[in-house]
């Protein structure tokens, strides 16, 4: 294995607040926000792109940030979990079982947000297109859709 | 009888922190000074290690200590200790932990890692349980007869058999000379894996006054705690166990997993903290998983369906420890013949070593895997007698008065079979085991299977609670239950809520668990907890409760009798009006004179398990716990040009004595039917020839995602628990239990053929209906070609 030492500085908006941080080349975007910054919503679960419990947004996109090097995303807009305040998929999920252990739970929701924006009126296939990249082990996805389908309707009902 | 709190969605104590992210598990707290392992694994799955070569390892940067077998080569076990926590002498499995390296960040110590070299012999391999199971089979454990054990379980030695349990009821011989009809059916279940979203973590330190403090993500604080205190002899009050919630357990997270490992670790660098955090590949390879199956069985009935004689052949496959497998085929055992009245059984359930990861507790818990067996037996019984399978299982579903296995007589409260499976069929419009073609290539189909689960908990294990009041008449709950995401710290609350007739927001619960503080609780397994716990918090909340009236009767200088409670106040039976309030009963405001003491009123409740279930090693009798009684149904509707299915709805109908929360109790129930549908129809490890897992990623070993899963159709029926908690029993895992067998039932009527070994994958259909020479022959396109002809 080879290891580079090299320490590169990289600035950032992440949460609405600018950071700058000093990372190695290989740390991945989630090591950054975990270790560096203390944002720990976002989880690695598999650090494979595989299960999406490390899910962000970048510039409005739902990413995994086990995927992606902070060296990339240098001078980007990142929303994490943390960054989510009060928002109807919150509630949504917390109304309609959209969660047991919690553990997937930062990526679904950021993810469903995203979808939101994208699609406020998407239909079953949409939806399953974005959220088949995140896995839950613990709801069997009953509460999930359920929780979306419940966003959806607070929203509409608050934009009228 | 009227409940507030019992029987009500209620929001959960843990859901602000999880929807906000804020949550903390243990791999996201902040730990200063920790060091970092990284762990070599076996490239082998059975092999001699010849020599470990650590030297050039030991000398890159950061590197603080390296660990193998030979420096401390002690064996763990919960119940047959047969495993090292590092592999000493040889390597049983792909995966298997050979050295650890300790560095001040994780990269140099995986850096490290992947410098130890290691030289092996190959060693022959123990492929399947049954051929295990054989007389002259290469040894995993050649000193599996000089292990230390628990007398529970009866491993044989010179063997790879770490467990045997015998049931004996009635007679056999008769019973089949009696039946008119017999069956004998071949089946089998590949070992697989919890994958918890949570990979396992373990933060172990030993600080300057010798306190071993570790934080870890367990199912079972107290019981690492214990174990670690006999593995390396350090008394238990020199110990403590840190448990924050877990991202899922589904008892893979039970017994010692990272922890006796990391302890070794941190002794290694002088005490300081180190911390494993599994990788993924390493959470499903090197950790514990989901054991094996296969079974042989025999069914004989009368012309009428009547259940005469059943002998059963269960091989459960731990693959190289033992761990938790040798109870889980025993708990199999005990419940060998599903719930159904048969007069005379046989069964032989072995616990078998092969060289695959080793499996540990898993929902189900072995029940799973007999009811697959069984009900597929009962399927291929209904078709030879030429009858609805429905009709079969409800003439003999076990009732009150009908013995168990083990000579258990069925009692009342135990649950009403009928009505779950009526009610099952029911709700996915039962179709007489026929098929209903929707096109030309679709057909749709229904299957059903029957279940129960024995809550097996051992003798003298309990539960404590304690309940203090605060100075606004808030209450705190304090129990030594794990929160896994199955939301029973909010059951409890409701629980403690109810006695105290106050609003479940105005009870606190504590999500992690600290064995120094948080009173003791056997473990979070077995669908146990809301059983056992629950009635420990009702006795710690009547007598916070008495507590509380004791000082208003004083007060009042009027008898208890004459008191009443409700609303966060006590009053007085006769004139309402007059009453005091909760706050100041427990000092939070002053009062005039001195009557009501500052001293916080603190209620204590615990509940020792009554139901044993020892039973006679030659014959099996004796008698087990509580039963949980259910069924579940689903549609399949399969595409017969390509094999593809999908499993339209799935239903579960189980007599659970009483529901605390409907919301926690559908979310546990649809989560496991999920998961039971993975392993229905997707989950399992691949092997090749030199039983290597080729699918060790989340990316090769298939979930189920959204939109793959089936409309879940969930209902309960309430019998009743005479001693539970309002009358509650467990139902986490229970609703695991049907499905695949469901599953397989359905697909087996939908395309004529027995399907009998999981995973249904589209190609075990289509190998289904061509055997596997024909298949071979004409190859799999050529075959649908074919079948399109
Ligand atoms: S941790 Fe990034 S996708 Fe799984
Ligand atoms: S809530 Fe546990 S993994 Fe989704």
């Amino acid at each position: 294995m080879i290891m580079y030492h090299e320490i590169a500085e990289i600035s950032l908006r992440v949460n609405g607040e600018n950071r700058r941080l000093w990372v190695r080349a290989a740390d991945t975007l989630l090591a950054v926000l975990r270790n560096h910054m203390g944002l720990t919503g976002g989880k690695a679960a598999c650090e494979n792109g595989d299960c999406g419990a490390c899910t962000v947004l970048l510039e409005d996109r739902p990413v995994k940030a086990c995927l992606i090097l902070a060296v990339e995303v240098e001078g980007m807009d990142i929303l994490t979990i943390e960054g989510l305040k009060q928002t109807e998929i919150q509630r949504a999920f917390l109304e309609n079982g959209g969660f047991q252990c919690g553990y997937c739970t930062p990526g679904f929701i950021l993810n469903a947000y995203a979808l939101l924006k994208a699609h406020p009126e998407a239909d079953d296939e949409t939806d399953k297109e974005w959220l088949q990249s995140n896995i839950c082990r613990c709801t069997g996805y009953e509460g999930i859709k359920r929780s979306l389908k419940a966003a959806r309707k607070m929203m509409a009902e608050g934009s009228e | 009888m009227f409940y507030s709190s019992i029987g009500k969605p209620i929001i959960r104590k843990d859901g602000i922190e999880k929807i906000n992210g804020s949550i903390k598990y243990v791999n996201d707290y902040t730990y200063s000074g920790v060091l970092y392992a990284a762990i070599k694994t076996s490239v082998l799955s059975h092999g001699k290690i010849k020599s470990i070569d650590t030297r050039k390892a030991s000398q890159l940067s950061g590197v603080r200590a390296i660990l193998t077998g030979e420096d401390y080569p002690i064996l763990q076990g919960c119940y047959l200790k047969d495993k090292p926590p590092l592999a000493v002498d040889k390597v049983r499995y792909y995966g298997e932990p050979v050295a650890a390296v300790v560095a001040d960040t994780f990269e140099e110590a995986a850096a490290a890692a992947e410098e130890i070299k290691i030289e092996y012999e190959p060693l022959p391999l123990v492929k399947n349980a049954r051929d295990a199971s054989n007389k002259g089979a290469p040894l995993l454990h050649e000193n599996l007869g000089k292990y230390s054990y628990k007398d529970t379980i009866q491993p044989e030695k010179n063997s790879n058999i770490a467990n045997h349990t015998k049931i004996r009821k009635g007679n056999i011989v008769s019973g089949f000379e009696n039946s008119d009809v017999i069956i004998e059916a071949s089946l089998s279940i590949p070992s697989g894996d919890h994958a918890a979203m949570e990979p396992r973590t373990t933060i172990a330190e030993i600080r300057s006054d010798g306190q071993v403090v570790i934080h870890t993500s367990t199912q079972t604080p107290f019981l690492v705690r214990k174990l670690l205190s006999t593995y390396f002899k350090i008394p238990v009050k020199r110990i403590t166990i840190i448990a924050p919630p877990l991202g899922g357990g589904f008892g893979g997270k039970a017994g010692i997993q990272l922890e006796a490992l990391a302890y070794l670790l941190s002794r290694a660098v002088g005490g300081r903290p180190v911390k494993i955090a599994n990788t993924r590949e390493a959470d499903l390879l090197m950790s514990a998983g989901r054991n094996g199956m296969e079974a042989t069985i025999r069914l004989g009935s009368t012309l009428e369906g009547r259940l005469q004689a059943a002998e059963l052949m269960y091989y459960f496959d731990c693959g190289a420890y033992a761990d938790y497998v040798v109870k889980i085929s025993r708990a199999a055992a005990i419940a060998c013949t599903g719930p159904y009245h048969i007069p005379n059984v046989w069964c032989d359930s072995l616990c078998v070593y092969t060289n695959k990861p080793y499996g540990t507790a898993y929902r189900g818990y072995g029940h799973t895997e007999l009811t697959f067996a069984v009900e597929r037996g009962m399927d291929i019984l209904a078709k030879k007698l030429g009858m609805d399978p429905l009709r079969l299982r409800l003439i003999n579903a076990i009732e009150a008065g009908d013995t168990t296995p083990c000579l258990n007589t069925m009692e009342d409260n135990d649950g009403n079979l009928r009505r779950c499976l009526e009610r099952a069929a029911d709700l996915i419009n039962w179709q007489d085991g026929g098929v209903k073609w929707v096109d030309e290539y679709t057909i749709r189909a229904s299957g059903i299977s029957a279940l129960w689960k024995a809550t097996i908990i051992s003798l003298n294990t309990g539960d404590n609670a304690l309940v203090s009041v605060d100075e606004d008449g808030s209450v705190n709950l304090h129990c030594g239950v794990m929160e896994l995401g199955q939301g029973t710290k909010t059951a409890l609350a409701q629980i403690a809520a109810e006695v105290l007739r106050i609003s479940t927001d105005n009870v606190k619960v504590f999500m992690p668990v600290n064995t120094d503080t948080s009173p003791y609780d056997w473990a979070t397994v077995g669908s146990r907890s809301l059983f056992m716990a629950g009635k420990a918090v009702i006795e710690a909340a009547e007598d916070a409760l008495n507590q509380l009236l004791d000082r208003a009767s004083n007060l009042f200088k009027l008898p208890k009798e004459a008191l009443d409670y409700g609303g966060g106040r006590v009053f007085v039976k006769a004139k309402p009006d007059i009453y005091i309030d909760f706050i100041k009963l427990a000092g939070g405001e002053g009062l005039e004179g001195n009557i009501i003491s500052r001293n916080q009123i603190i209620g204590r409740g615990n509940y020792k398990m009554q139901h044993k279930y020892e039973i006679d090693p030659e014959t099996g009798e004796g008698r087990a716990t509580i039963w949980t009684l259910g069924a579940e149904a689903v549609e399949v509707e399969v595409n017969i040009e390509d094999f593809s299915f999908k499993v339209l709805r799935a239903a579960c109908v189980m007599d659970v004595g009483k529901v605390i929360n409907p919301e926690l109790a559908r979310g546990q129930v649809v989560g496991s039917m999920a998961m039971a549908l993975g392993m229905a129809t997707t989950e399992s490890f691949n092997f090749n020839k030199g039983l290597q897992v080729l699918n060790g990623s989340l990316r090769s070993y298939k979930v189920l995602r959204l939109g793959e899963e089936p409309e879940y159709l969930v209902e309960f029926i309430e019998t009743p628990q005479v001693d539970g908690p309002y009358g509650a029993r467990g139902l986490g895992e229970q609703a695991a239990i049907g499905i695949p067998a469901a599953v397989a039932n359905a697909l087996s009527t939908a395309l004529g053929t027995e399907l009998n070994r999981l995973p249904l994958v589209p190609e075990a259909l289509w190998r289904s209906k061509y055997p596997m020479e024909e298949a071979n022959a004409i190859g799999i396109t050529e075959g649908i070609a074919l079948k399109l002809k």
